[in-house]
This record gives structure tokens, C-alpha cells and sequence, in this order.
């Protein structure tokens, strides 16, 4: 599952621009993810200030 | 907002304010939709521009303009400063803009030529019939409202989803997005005319670290980095805090601004049924500098251009729209965004040593005027082994 850390995340799309399956949107001030989802951790990759966690399900 | 246009623009940033203008200029109707509440803000940008690209667009403005730039420091992985001073810039260097301003004042002069404007609106996904994009689906203040439109011009920046709601892949390639971070820093050394760059693979990845003076000992300190060599403990955040640390470690930091920038090739089309996209959307940022106000200006006012023209012949299939997509890559800054692309994808390959090499020949040469292209062209004068490494983009320049 993808994390957002919205203490973190300072909306500003970089995580948007790279997600093979479309499934960030920028709505204004918040990211929202959609259930199409793979987590394949590229936006955690990129995302200039960690704001992005991709955690184990299994572990929540 | 009424329900239906000749032209809906998606994004109010330069592409959009740019289209909106244009197109309300050539007698269409037109309405720009901007998801944030306030035009400009939050910035995404170092605003940076060269004085010639500004003034195709707009007279220069003091409301604005946040400091005029004389000359530009770019600082080798070794720390050796090559400067280039205004005898050599002359008067061709440039502006570090106000861009919460400055994108104001475009999307004024769009509504002042008769576009109308909604803040706080969200496209949410297109009309489609019959495979063509007919207008979009707008959120606004907890109401939807369907926005009919004879050509949707998407000019919603990096975050661009418009463009894939309606079938075309806008993903950036990890390797080709710049991961970025910038703090507007207050109360720090600098030279309050000069622009500086610091490369480096330690200092900054695949990328560049900037320092680009907004006035008296005030500056946007920002940095970009490789998304591939992004990652947990190594962020783009990371190396600037390095950075500030080690340089401005007395500067306060008065905005804090994370961002993207594209340096892949643009799409492989910015047009379909209805469709147009312009500026970030359409991935049109040059992947040499970073740069994207120009482009996005330059794309924004040219789509508008072909769209008056096309839905005045009642035409507005992919076909038609297609004269949008040759001009511009026939275009200067077409044909300037392919041969960066190349001189990025040479650069980026780099050892510091190689860099450091680059950087301190080119010191030693006397450039009439510092363009890009002049730079490469002395680059390769000094370096005739770069002509092989450089295969055909060094043809392209002889
Ligand atoms: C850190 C950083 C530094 C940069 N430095 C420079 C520089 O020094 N010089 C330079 O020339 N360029 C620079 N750039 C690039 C420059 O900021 C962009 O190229 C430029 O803003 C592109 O303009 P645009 O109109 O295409 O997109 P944007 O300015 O991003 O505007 C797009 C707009 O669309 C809106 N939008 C998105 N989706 C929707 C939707 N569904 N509905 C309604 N509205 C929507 C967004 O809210 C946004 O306001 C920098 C970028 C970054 C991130
Ligand atoms: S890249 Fe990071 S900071 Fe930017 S919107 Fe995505 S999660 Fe937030
Ligand atoms: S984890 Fe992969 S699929 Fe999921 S939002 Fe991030 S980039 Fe997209």
C-alpha cells in the first residue's frame, strides 16, 4: 500500500509526472491515489522530500 | 462559466494563460480553469528567463521583476568559478521573475482580452464522444459542471492528467525527472547580479545546484536532481540542506518549494480529436537548463494560434490540429529543445574529471556572446576528441 505522509508531502505534482499507472492526481493541496496502484515504489523514489512510503500490507 | 466555449483551457500557468489570451484575441471564446485557489501560488519555479524570450511576450515590468541578472557563475565539481561577466553576456542575460506575480499578470492580460477565468476549478475528466474530446467535467466549490468546447487546450503543467484521461501517455521517465527542491533564502552572501550554477556529482546528480539572486542578499537556492539517483537518505532535499549548510549556513529560509521538471523528449504528439497540449503538459521543458516559461508561453500562444484557425474551418480533428505540432518542433525552441537534449544526454554521462575539463577550457575562451549554442561550439574547438563523443549533434552545429 502507498503511504502518503501529508506532514511531509508538499504537493507539488514531481510524484504525478512519473507514475506509470496514472494513479496520483494532484487535487490542489492534497495527493490522492487511486486503486489501480502497483506499488512499485517509483513516486517514493523520486519524491524530492520522502513523502512517499510504500508499506506492507501484511505489517499494518 | 458557461457551459460552453470555443476554447477550454486546462491550467493557469504561462501555457494557459497564453492560450486563453491568444485565443480571446482571435475573437473566441474562452475559459481558463485553474484547480488552485490563487493564480502563481505556490511557486514552482527558480523564474528564471532571458531577457529576449520575456520580451516576446511582455514588456518587462518592475511589479514583477524581481532582479535583473549581468552575468553567471558556473561552479565546477572542483570548486573552480568560471565567470562569465556582462562584456561577454552583454545585454542579452536576464530576469529573475516574481512569478506569483508575473503569472498573475498573464492571466490578467488573458481575462483584460476577454477570456474568462475559474480559480478553484478542477477538470476531472473529459467529454469524450465518438473518440474526440468535446470539453470537460469541472469541480468547482462542491458542484460539477460539464464545459462543453470546440478544442481543449491541457495546460496543466507537470502534474499533467488531462492528456491521459483522454489516451496519451505523459509519463516521465524516472531517469529524465528532475526531483526538486528550493528554499527562498534571506540574508545570505551573494552577488546580487549574478547567476550561479554548481556542478557536480557530488553536489548535485545528473543535475545542477542554483543559486539565482532575487535581490540584496536574497536568493532562490534551489536543486535538481536525477530521479534515478533519488532515493531514502539521498533526496534532492538531502543534497541542498548539505549545501546550505556548508555555504549559507546563517540564511533563514522564508518559502520552501518542492517541484518537478521534465528533461525527456517532449510526447510523440500534443494533439488528438479536440485536443491540444501545451507547455509542461506536453513535456516541452528544455532538458539542457531546465527551463520551461518560454516553451510553455511559446506553445500556449501557438495552439490557441492553430486552434482559431482550425475550429474557423470547422475542423478540429487530429489531423487538422497537427500544423500545431510541426510548427513548434520546426520551431527555434524545437529545434533547440532536440539538440539539448542531446548535449544533456552527453553531459549527464560525465565524470567530475571529464567536467571539471569542460569547465576549464571553456574559461579560457573569449565568446562574443554567451548562447548555449556558442558555448558547445567552444567547447568542442577546445575538446576536437568531443566532435566523435558528440557524433551528430556535433554535425548539427557546423
Ligand atoms: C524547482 C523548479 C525550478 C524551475 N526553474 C525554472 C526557471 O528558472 N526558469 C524557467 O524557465 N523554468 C523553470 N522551471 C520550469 C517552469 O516552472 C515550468 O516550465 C512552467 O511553470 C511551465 O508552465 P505551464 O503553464 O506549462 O505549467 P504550470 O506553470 O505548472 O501551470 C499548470 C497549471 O495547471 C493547473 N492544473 C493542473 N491540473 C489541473 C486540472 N485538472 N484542472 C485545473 N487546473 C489544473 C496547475 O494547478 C497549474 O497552476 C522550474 C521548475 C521547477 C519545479
Ligand atoms: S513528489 Fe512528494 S512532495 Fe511532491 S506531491 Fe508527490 S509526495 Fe508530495
Ligand atoms: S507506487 Fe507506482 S503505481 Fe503506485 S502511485 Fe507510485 S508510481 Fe504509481
Amino acid at each position: 500500500m502507498l503511504n502518503v505522509h501529508r506532514d511531509i508531502c508538499g504537493y507539488c505534482g514531481c510524484c504525478v509526472s512519473v507514475c506509470p499507472e496514472g494513479a496520483l492526481e494532484l487535487i490542489d493541496a492534497y495527493l490522492s491515489v487511486e486503486k489501480n496502484c502497483t506499488n512499485c515504489g517509483i513516486c517514493a523514489k523520486i519524491c524530492p522530500l520522502g513523502a512517499l512510503e510504500v508499506i506492507d500490507e501484511k505489517q499494518v | 462559466m458557461k457551459s460552453k466555449y470555443d476554447v477550454l483551457v486546462i491550467g493557469g500557468g504561462p501555457a494557459g494563460a497564453l492560450a486563453g489570451k491568444t485565443a480571446a484575441e482571435k475573437g473566441l471564446s474562452a475559459l481558463i480553469v485553474e484547480k488552485r485557489p490563487a493564480i502563481g501560488a505556490p511557486v514552482r519555479c527558480a523564474e528564471g528567463l532571458g531577457k529576449e524570450a520575456l520580451h516576446e511576450f511582455i514588456d518587462p515590468d518592475p511589479r514583477w521583476i524581481s532582479a535583473e541578472m549581468t552575468g553567471a557563475t558556473m561552479v565546477a565539481p572542483d570548486g573552480f568559478c568560471m565567470k562569465l561577466g556582462s562584456q561577454l553576456a552583454g545585454s542579452k542575460v536576464g530576469y529573475v521573475l516574481d512569478r506569483k506575480i508575473f503569472d498573475r499578470e498573464l492571466v490578467w492580460k488573458a481575462a483584460e482580452a476577454g477570456a474568462d477565468i475559474a480559480v478553484k476549478s478542477r477538470a476531472s475528466s473529459p467529454l469524450m464522444e465518438n473518440g474526440a474530446v468535446k470539453g470537460a467535467r469541472i469541480e468547482y466549490g462542491g458542484k460539477t459542471a460539464d464545459v462543453r468546447a470546440e478544442v481543449v487546450i491541457a495546460a496543466d503543467g507537470v502534474e499533467s492528467k488531462f492528456s491521459r484521461w483522454c489516451g496519451v501517455d505523459t509519463t516521465v521517465p524516472v531517469r529524465e525527472i528532475m526531483s526538486s527542491v528550493q528554499y527562498v533564502m534571506a540574508d545570505i552572501d551573494i552577488d546580487e547580479h549574478s547567476t550561479v550554477f554548481y556542478l557536480g556529482n557530488e553536489v548535485a546528480p545528473e543535475g545542477y545546484l542554483w543559486v539565482f539572486p532575487k535581490g540584496k542578499r536574497i536568493a532562490n537556492v534551489g536543486i535538481g536532481i536525477s530521479g534515478k539517483k533519488s532515493g531514502r537518505g539521498h533526496r534532492a532535499k538531502d543534497y541542498l540542506d548539505r549545501f546550505v549548510k556548508k555555504n549559507f549556513p546563517d540564511g533563514k529560509t522564508i518559502e520552501f518549494i518542492p517541484g518537478g521538471v521534465s528533461v525527456c523528449r517532449p510526447l510523440n504528439c500534443t494533439v488528438a480529436d479536440g485536443l491540444m497540449i501545451a507547455g509542461d503538459a506536453a513535456r516541452v521543458v528544455d532538458p539542457l537548463t531546465g527551463g520551461g516559461i518560454y516553451n510553455a508561453m511559446y506553445t500556449g500562444r501557438l495552439a490557441a494560434e492553430v486552434a482559431a484557425v482550425c475550429i474557423g474551418k470547422g475542423d478540429v480533428s487530429k489531423k487538422a490540429l497537427m500544423t500545431y505540432d510541426r510548427n513548434w518542433r520546426e520551431s527555434k525552441m524545437g529545434k533547440a529543445i532536440e539538440r539539448n537534449y542531446h548535449i544533456k544526454e552527453y553531459l549527464i554521462k560525465q565524470p567530475d574529471s571529464k567536467l571539471n575539463e569542460i569547465i576549464h577550457s571553456v574559461s579560457n575562451i573569449h565568446m562574443k556572446e554567451f548562447t548555449t549554442m556558442n558555448l558547445i561550439k567552444e567547447i568542442i574547438r577546445v575538446n576536437p576528441k568531443l566532435v566523435l563523443e558528440l557524433g551528430a549533434l556535433a554535425a548539427s552545429l557546423r
